[in-house]
């Protein structure tokens, strides 16, 4: 399992090779990648990612865990980027690394669910018409509610 | 009791400074913002909606009711947006 909360730009592609390489036993890999969009509506200048380091890697790490303990897997990455960031750049990216596809797929999808609201980053877009903080979405809350469990 | 209290994201901007060491005899994080709230103009707009908020304490996402009795940093901020 690697967690990384970095200021640096990575490559995505490399970054997915060195994690499936060796990885002999594992029939599946799924990745995710998050990238800096565009805003139709106002062309973006950049995006400011604020964290709270410390508490995001404790978190990713607790996230990245109950992963592990839900699914057949046999690895997990997760890179997130804090700073400034233009249009196109890579924001993050998780893998996940299995026997079969289902849970490689399933876990995945469980780790973006839970890093988009419980771990401590925070997104700013800045347009030519000013800065604003991007405001959560009651669909990303409700996204949580298919991974609970009694 | 010495307590650091941190704000992120929007909070941040409205109190005007990201973290500062404060002496409270707060016993939950209720009573903190309460306490807080009662200072200075900003604290009280900051904490005006706190469904708007969330808390974390001692790195831990946590409730408003939440006991401070032992906490070493409490922090606010808006609803997360990773991803």
């Amino acid at each position: 399992m690697r967690i990384s909360v970095q200021e640096a730009a990575f490559d995505a592609g490399a970054e997915l090779n060195a994690f499936q390489a060796g990885k002999v036993d594992m029939g599946a890999v799924v990745s995710f990648s998050g990238i800096v969009r565009d805003l139709p509506e106002a062309p973006l200048r950049h995006m400011l990612i604020e964290h709270y380091p410390g508490m995001t890697e404790r978190a990713l790490t607790k996230i990245a865990e109950e992963a592990m303990s839900r699914w057949n897997l046999g690895d997990v990455l997760v890179i997130h980027r804090f700073g400034q960031m233009a249009p196109g750049d890579q924001i993050m990216m998780v893998a996940t690394a299995s026997p079969h596809r289902k849970d490689a797929f399933a876990a995945a999808d469980f780790l973006m669910d839970y890093l988009k609201s419980r771990a401590p980053f925070w997104k700013k877009e800045v347009t030519a018409d000013g800065a604003d903080w991007v405001a959560s979405k009651q669909e990303d809350e409700d996204a949580l509610k298919q991974w609970e469990q009694d | 009791m010495k307590l650091d209290v941190m704000y992120f994201a929007w909070v941040r901007e409205r109190i005007g400074i990201p973290r500062e060491t404060i002496e409270t005899e707060a016993t939950t994080v209720a009573e903190l913002v309460k306490e807080l709230s009662a200072r200075e103009e900003r604290y009280e707009v900051a904490f005006s909606d706190l469904d708007a908020l969330r808390v974390a304490v001692d790195q831990d996402l946590t409730d408003f009711d939440a006991a401070i009795s032992n906490a070493r940093e409490v922090a606010f901020f808006p609803p997360m947006t990773g991803g």
